[in-house]
C-alpha cells in the first residue's frame, strides 16, 4: 500500500512514462505466472537434472502447480472481494472472479490430469516430460482467455491453448491415429483462428478498438449507423469460437481427435479446452456484445439445439467409448450454448456451473475410460464394457456415477448443472428452446443407458467364459488412478447433493465481470 | 410424533447403506432380515407419526419437517423437507405396509438367489425413494423420488440379466418413463415460473391466482408424468412386460406402491386441477376409463398368469384416474389403498403358485391346484373376491365409491366404467378357476384323481395359518407342486385380512364411518366432489355393481368350469395380443422412427464427417488407407466449417444496414 502510494505518479513526465511502461499487478498475476513459470521451470529442471529425479517427479511437479494454481485463485477471489474487480497491463488482463473461476477450474482439471497422465505414460511407453509442460502452458493460454480483455490478448491466449494442445493430441508419435488426430486438429484449428483474427478486425474497424471495455461502451451508445462491418465481425468470431467449443456444424474434428489422441489429453480437452472456449465466449459475447444480443442470440439459438441434437444422436450411434463421449461432449456443449443464449447473469453463472461440473465428470470418465482401455488403449469399444460390473463393481459404480450426471439424473453435479441451464433459458423467456433442451437430454439419456447396460450385463453372455474372455477384463488400477476417479466421482456427487456452494460460487464469478481498464 | 417423519424415508436409506457396505458378507439371510427390519422400523414410525397427527385437531394436520437446505441461492430455494399430512402419512402407512410383508415373502422367494442380498438392497432402496415421492414437500424432491422409484424398478426388473427378455423389459420401462419425466420436468418448470417456487403449501396457497390457462397447462404435463408411471393409455406398454422382473417385485413396484405414484401425484395436486379448465379432469376421466377397458379386455385373454395380474393392474389404475376425474379424489385414495392389498395378495400369490410349479407362469398348464395349495388358494381367493367387487371384501367398498362418483358425474361413463367391472370379476374369475379348479393340465401323465371338479371345501380349507408341505401321494412324477415356506404364507395371510377388511376404512353406511373422507379432509382442499343424488340411489347403484360381478363370474365359471360356452368366444386373438398396440409401436419406432436416427446418424458421419470409419473402423484401417482418407476428411471437415461460417455470414449481413 505505501509503496504504492509512493510510485503513485503526479506530473506530466511521470504520465508518460505510464503510458510507456504499464503499472502491473504482481499479486493478481500469480495464477498465471505460477502455470507459465510451472511449465518454463520444469522444462528446465528435466533438461539439466532428469536424470537424477524419480520418475514420478514431473507428474508429482505438475499437479502441484496445478493444485498451486487452485490456491492462488483462491486467494485472489478473496483479494478482489477486499479490492474490488480491477484490470491490469494497461487494462488488458481482467482481475475479477468470473476469470478466478476458470482459471481454479483449470487448475484443478492440471492436478487431475498430471496425475492420470504418469500411469498412462508408464503403461503406454512415452518417453520424455513434454506431456506435462504442454499441459500447464495449454491452461495458462486457456487463464489468459478467460480474463482477455482485449481482443488481441484474447487470441494470444486462444493460440497458446490451441498449440500446445495439437501438440498434445500428437503426443503419442508412435501411433498412427494420434498423428492425425494432431494433425486434424492443428489444420482445422488454423483454419478456425483465421476466422477469428478476421472478425477480430472487423470489430476493430466498426468499433475502433479492441478493448472490451471499449466496445461495450460503444456499442450501448448505439452510435453505430451501419452495423454492417460488426455483424460480420460477430460471425466470424463466433465460427472461431463455436470451433473451440465443438459446436455443430464446426465439431467434425471432435470424434476423430478424441478417439485418436491420449486418453488422459482427451480428458483435458474435454474439460480445459472446453471451459476455456465458453469463458471467451461468454466474456466477449456476454460481457462487450451483450447490448446487441437480439443479433447474436438467434444464431446461438440454432447452433445450441443443431449441437444437441446432431451430439445426442450421433453419440447413439457410436461403438467405441471415446468416439460416443466426444460426440457427448458435443451435446454437452449445446447444452452451455442454451445458458449463453440466455445472455443473462444468470445465464453465465449456470453456463460456470455446468461446466465446472462437467469438467470434473469429463476428467473421471476418461480416466475410467482410460483405465479399463489397458495397454494401447486397445479396449474401447463398448463391447469391452461387457460385464464389467460383476468383475470390477467400484470402477463400475464410479463409471455409472459419472454417466448418470451426464444424463443428468438428480442428486448428481450434472442433474443442477442441466436444471439451472434451463431455468435461465425459461428465465429469459426462451420457452422452445427450455423444452427442446429437455427433450434432448431424454434422448441423450440413452447414450448413457446403453453404456451402463452394456456393464451391468454378464460379460459371458455369448458363450466367451473361456479365460481369453476372463484376461480380456483384466484391469490393473495404481493409487494414483483410483485417487483421480474417486475426486471427481465425489466431487460429483457432493454437488449433487449440495450444489448451493458452487452455484453461489458461479454466481459471484459474473457480478464482477468488469470491462473497465 | 408428527416431528419424527424425517425417521420414515430415513431408515430404509440406512437399511441400503448398510447392505450396500456390508451386504455380500451378511450373505442369506441375514441381509434380507435387516432389509426387512429397517422397512419395518419406518412402518412403526408411520404409525406413530400417524396417531401424532390423529392426536391434533383436523385442520392443523399438515406438519412440515426442513431436513436441510438443498438449493439455497438465487431465486430458486428448494428445501430437503417432509411434509406429514393425511395424505401423505396415508400413502406412507401402506407403502411401508406392504413393502415390509413383500420384504418377508422375499426372504422365501429369494431363497439360494445367487445376488440375494443385492435384491434386498435394491428392495430398500426402492422404499427410500417411494417415500421420498410420497413425503417430499416440494415438487423437486417428489421428482427426485419419481426417478428413484424409475431407475430402482429398472434394476429390479433387469434383475435376472442373464435373461435377455429381462434387460430389454427393463430398457422398455425405461424409455416408457421418461417420456412420462419429461412432462414433470415440463411442469416443474412451468409451476416455478408461474408461481416462483415448488413448495406445494406455498403453490397451493396460490393455486387460485394464476390464469386458468397456466393450470390447465400444468396439470396437462403432470397427467403427462402421471400416465407414464401410472401406466395409462396410452403409455401403459412398459407393465406388462415389466413381469419379467422377480414376482415380489411385482407385487411392490408394478402393483402396490410405484404405478399408484401417478395416482398420489394428481390427487396431491387437486387444487390446480381445481383451477384447470374444466375439460382438464373430464379428459383424465376418460383417459382412465379408456384404460380401463383396453386392459380389462385384453387381461381376459391372457394366459400367463401374471400377464392378467398386470392388465388387471393397469385396468385398475384407470379407474383410480377416472375417480380423479370426477373428483372422487377419497375413492381414488381408498381404491388405492384396497388395491394395494388385494393386488398384492394376487401378485405373490401367484408367486407362491410359480413357484410351486417350478417357474411355470402359463394358465393353460395349471389347473386343480387349490387341494395342493390350501393356503395359497384361499388367499388368493379372498383377493379374487375382493377385485371383483363381492361385499363385503375391501374392493367392493372402494369401486363403489368410484362408481358412485362416475354417476354422479356423467351416467355414460358410470356405465361403462360397471362394463369394466364386470370385466373384471369375468377374467379374474377365469384366473382362477384355471389355476386352482379344473382337471389337471400339468405333470407327465393323467393321475387317478386329477378330475377333481369341484373340490371339497372341507378338505381344502384345513388350517390356512400353518405352513403345509402338502404332498399329496399319486403325484405325476415331473411336477410336485408343494405349498410354499411360512415366511412366503406369512404375507399371503395377513394381506389376505386386510384384503378382506379394509373397507371399514370408508364405509357408506352413515356420514359418521366415512373415516377415510374425514382423515383426507385436509389434504383436498373441499375440492372433492359432492354427491348430488339421494341415498336411495347410492343403494340402487351398489346392487347393479353387486350384479355386474356376478354376472361376471357366472359368465367364467359357465365357459371355464363348466364349458357350457366355448373359451374362444372371449379369448378373441386381438386381445391376447393386447390389441396390437405394443406391435403397432414397435413398428412405428423400428420402422420409420429408427429410419430418421440412422438417416440423422448417417447424415453426421458421411456427409459432415465424410468418414467411413464405422465401429471402431479408423484403428484397423490400414496406414495406407488411412492417408487417403485423411486428406479427404480434414477436406471435408474445413468444408463443414467454411459452410457454416457462410451461412452465419449470411445471417449477420441479412440483419446487417448498410
Amino acid at each position: 500500500m505505501t509503496t504504492a502510494a509512493v510510485l503513485q505518479p503526479t506530473g506530466v513526465l511521470a504520465q508518460t512514462f505510464v503510458e510507456a511502461t504499464p503499472s502491473v499487478n504482481w499479486v493478481a498475476l500469480i495464477p498465471y505466472l505460477v502455470l507459465i513459470g510451472g511449465g518454463l521451470m520444469l522444462l528446465t529442471i528435466m533438461s539439466l537434472a532428469g536424470r537424477w529425479l524419480p520418475g514420478w517427479f514431473s507428474s508429482g511437479y505438475t499437479a502441484l502447480v496445478g493444485v498451486g494454481t487452485l490456491g492462488s485463485a483462491i486467494g485472489i477471489w478473496v483479494y478482489i472481494g477486499e479490492e474490488g474487480p480491477s484490470a491490469t497491463l494497461s487494462g488488458v488482463v481482467g482481475i475479477d472472479r468470473f476469470s478466478v473461476f476458470v482459471i481454479a477450474v483449470l487448475g484443478a482439471v492440471v492436478a487431475l490430469v498430471a496425475t492420470l497422465a504418469h500411469d498412462y505414460i508408464r503403461r503406454e511407453n512415452l518417453w520424455g516430460n513434454e506431456i506435462y509442460v504442454l499441459l500447464m502452458l495449454s491452461a495458462a493460454g486457456g487463464a489468459i482467455m478467460a480474463s482477455a480483455n482485449d481482443l488481441i490478448v484474447l487470441f494470444l491466449g486462444l493460440e497458446v491453448l490451441s498449440i500446445a494442445a495439437y501438440v498434445l493430441a500428437a503426443i503419442y508419435l508412435r501411433r498412427a491415429a494420434s498423428l492425425e488426430a494432431g494433425m486434424k486438429y492443428f489444420v482445422l484449428g488454423a483454419f478456425s483462428s483465421a476466422f477469428l483474427l478476421y472478425g477480430i478486425a472487423l470489430i476493430y474497424g466498426a468499433t475502433g478498438s479492441t478493448k472490451l471495455a471499449s466496445i461495450a461502451e460503444f456499442l450501448e451508445a448505439g452510435s453505430l449507423a451501419e452495423d454492417g462491418l460488426l455483424l460480420g465481425g460477430f460471425a466470424l468470431m463466433l465460427v472461431g469460437m463455436f470451433f473451440k467449443v465443438a459446436a455443430v456444424p464446426f465439431h467434425a474434428w471432435t470424434p476423430d481427435v478424441y478417439q485418436g489422441a491420449p486418453t488422459p489429453v482427451v480428458g483435458y480437452m474435454a474439460a480445459g479446452v472446453k471451459i476455456a472456449g465458453f469463458a471467451a465466449l461468454l466474456r466477449v459475447f456476454v460481457g462487450a456484445f451483450g447490448s446487441y444480443g437480439s443479433d447474436w442470440q438467434p444464431i446461438v439459438y440454432a447452433i445450441a439445439i443443431v449441437t444437441m441434437l446432431v451430439g445426442s444422436v450421433a453419440a447413439i450411434a457410436q461403438g467405441d467409448v471415446k468416439r460416443m463421449l466426444a460426440y457427448s461432449s458435443i451435446s454437452h456443449a449445446g447444452f452451455v450454448l442454451v445458458a449463453v443464449e440466455a445472455n443473462t447473469a444468470d445465464g453465465t453463472a449456470a453456463a460456470l456451473f455446468y461446466l465446472a461440473a462437467y469438467a470434473m465428470i469429463a476428467v473421471g470418465s476418461f480416466a475410467v475410460v482410460s483405465v479399463v482401455a489397458g495397454a494401447g488403449d486397445a479396449r474401447t469399444s463398448i463391447e469391452d464394457y461387457r460385464g464389467l460390473a460383476s468383475r470390477h463393481p467400484v470402477l463400475s459404480a464410479m463409471l455409472m456415477v459419472m454417466l448418470l450426471a451426464q444424463a443428468g439424473v438428480p442428486f448428481t453435479s450434472g442433474f443442477f448443472a442441466k436444471f439451472f441451464v434451463i431455468s435461465a433459458a425459461v428465465d429469459a423467456r426462451s420457452y422452445w428452446l427450455a423444452i427442446t433442451a429437455m427433450v434432448l437430454a431424454v434422448v441423450a439419456a440413452f447414450i448413457y443407458l446403453r453404456l451402463l447396460v452394456a456393464m451391468y450385463l454378464p460379460g459371458d453372455a455369448q458363450g466367451e467364459n473361456t479365460s481369453p474372455a476372463e484376461a480380456k477384463l483384466n484391469i490393473t488400477t495404481t493409487s494414483r488412478e483410483r485417487l483421480v476417479i474417486a475426486a471427481c466421482a465425489s466431487f460429483t456427487v457432493a454437488f449433487g447433493i449440495m450444489p448451493g456452494v458452487l452455484h453461489e460460487l458461479a454466481g459471484d464469478a459474473i457480478t464482477n465481470l468488469t470491462l473497465s481498464p | 410424533m408428527e416431528s419424527l417423519v424425517w425417521l420414515i424415508p430415513l431408515l430404509p436409506l440406512a437399511g441400503f447403506a448398510l447392505l450396500l457396505l456390508g451386504g455380500r458378507s451378511l450373505g442369506e439371510p441375514n441381509a434380507g432380515k435387516l432389509a426387512t427390519a429397517a422397512t419395518g422400523a419406518s412402518f412403526a414410525v408411520s404409525v406413530l407419526v400417524f396417531v401424532g397427527l390423529l392426536l391434533l385437531d383436523s385442520h392443523d394436520r399438515s406438519f412440515t419437517f426442513t431436513l436441510f437446505s438443498w438449493v439455497p441461492s438465487g431465486s430458486l430455494s428448494v428445501d430437503v423437507g417432509f411434509l406429514a399430512d393425511p395424505l401423505s402419512i396415508t400413502m406412507a402407512l401402506f407403502v411401508t405396509g406392504v413393502s415390509t410383508l413383500i420384504h418377508i415373502y422375499s426372504l422365501g422367494y429369494m431363497h439360494g438367489d445367487r445376488d440375494f442380498s443385492k435384491f434386498f438392497l435394491y428392495l430398500n432402496l426402492f422404499v427410500f425413494s417411494m417415500l421420498i415421492l410420497v413425503l417430499g414437500d416440494n415438487m423437486l424432491l417428489t421428482f427426485l423420488g419419481w426417478e428413484g422409484v424409475g431407475a430402482c424398478s429398472y434394476f429390479l426388473i433387469a434383475f435376472w440379466f442373464e435373461d435377455e427378455a429381462n434387460a430389454t423389459a427393463g430398457k422398455k420401462a425405461f424409455v416408457t418413463n421418461r417420456v412420462g419425466d419429461f412432462g414433470f420436468m415440463t411442469a416443474i418448470f412451468w409451476t416455478f415460473f408461474a408461481f416462483g417456487t415448488l413448495n406445494y403449501s406455498e403453490i397451493f396457497a396460490d393455486a387460485g391466482s394464476v390464469s386458468t390457462t397456466t393450470a390447465s397447462a400444468i396439470v396437462l404435463l403432470l397427467c403427462l408424468g402421471a400416465a407414464g408411471k401410472s401406466a395409462q393409455f396410452p403409455l401403459y406398454v412398459w407393465l406388462p412386460d415389466a413381469m419379467a422382473g422377480p414376482t415380489p417385485v411385482s407385487a411392490l413396484i408394478h402393483a402396490a406402491t410405484m404405478v399408484t405414484g401417478g395416482v398420489y401425484l394428481l390427487v396431491r395436486v387437486n387444487p390446480l386441477l381445481a383451477a384447470a379448465d374444466s375439460w382438464v379432469p373430464e379428459m383424465i376421466a376418460w383417459v382412465g376409463l379408456a384404460t380401463a377397458i383396453i386392459a380389462a379386455l385384453a387381461a381376459v385373454a391372457q394366459m400367463d398368469i401374471k400377464k392378467v395380474l398386470a392388465y388387471s393392474t393397469i385396468s385398475q389404475l384407470g379407474f383410480m384416474f377416472v375417480a380423479i376425474g370426477v373428483g372422487a379424489y377419497t375413492a381414488a385414495v381408498f381404491h388405492m389403498v384396497t388395491h394395494a392389498f388385494f393386488k398384492a395378495l394376487l401378485f405373490l400369490g401367484s408367486g407362491s403358485v410359480i413357484h410351486a410349479m417350478d417357474g411355470e407362469q402359463n394358465m393353460s398348464r395349471y389347473g386343480g391346484l387349490a387341494r395342493l395349495l390350501p393356503v395359497t388358494s384361499i388367499t388368493f381367493g379372498v383377493g379374487w373376491l375382493a377385485i371383483a367387487g363381492v361385499p363385503p371384501f375391501s374392493g367392493f367398498w372402494s369401486k363403489d365409491e368410484i362408481l358412485a362418483g362416475a354417476w354422479n358425474h356423467n351416467r355414460l361413463l358410470w356405465a361403462l366404467l360397471l362394463f369394466a367391472a364386470a370385466l373384471t370379476a369375468f377374467y379374474m374369475s377365469r384366473a382362477v378357476i384355471m389355476t386352482f379348479f379344473g382337471e389337471r393340465r400339468w405333470g407327465a401323465g393323467t393321475a387317478d384323481d386329477s378330475t377333481a371338479h369341484h373340490p371339497d371345501e372341507s378338505q381344502t380349507a384345513h388350517s390356512p395359518g400353518a405352513s403345509a408341505h402338502v404332498h399329496p401321494h399319486n403325484e405325476p412324477p415331473a411336477l410336485h407342486p408343494h405349498e410354499s415356506p411360512p415366511t412366503m404364507l406369512l404375507p399371503l395371510v395377513s394381506l389376505a385380512l386386510l384384503a378382506a377388511v379394509a373397507g371399514v376404512i370408508n364405509l357408506p353406511f352413515v356420514k359418521d364411518t366415512h373415516f377415510l373422507e374425514k382423515w383426507l379432509e385436509p389434504s383436498l382442499f373441499h375440492n372433492e366432489a359432492s354427491l348430488n343424488f339421494a341415498g336411495g340411489t347410492k343403494w340402487v347403484l351398489a346392487g347393479v355393481a353387486i350384479v355386474a360381478g356376478l354376472v361376471g363370474i357366472w359368465l367364467a365359471v359357465s365357459i371355464y368350469l363348466r364349458k357350457s360356452m366355448p373359451a374362444s368366444m372371449v379369448e378373441r386373438d386381438f386381445f391376447a395380443r393386447a390389441w396390437r398396440y405394443d406391435e403397432a409401436i414397435s413398428a412405428v419406432a423400428g420402422g420409420p422412427g429408427r429410419k430418421a436416427f440412422s438417416a440423422l446418424a448417417f447424415f453426421d458421419h458421411k456427409v459432415i464427417d465424410g468418414a467411413v470409419n464405422m465401429v471402431g473402423g479408423a484403428v484397423q484401417v490400414s496406414a495406407k488407407q488411412l492417408r487417403r482418407l485423411q486428406t479427404g476428411m480434414v477436406r471435408s471437415y474445413a468444408l463443414g466449417i467454411a459452410l457454416g461460417a457462410v451461412v452465419l455470414l449470411v445471417y449477420f449481413i441479412s440483419r446487417a444496414s448498410f
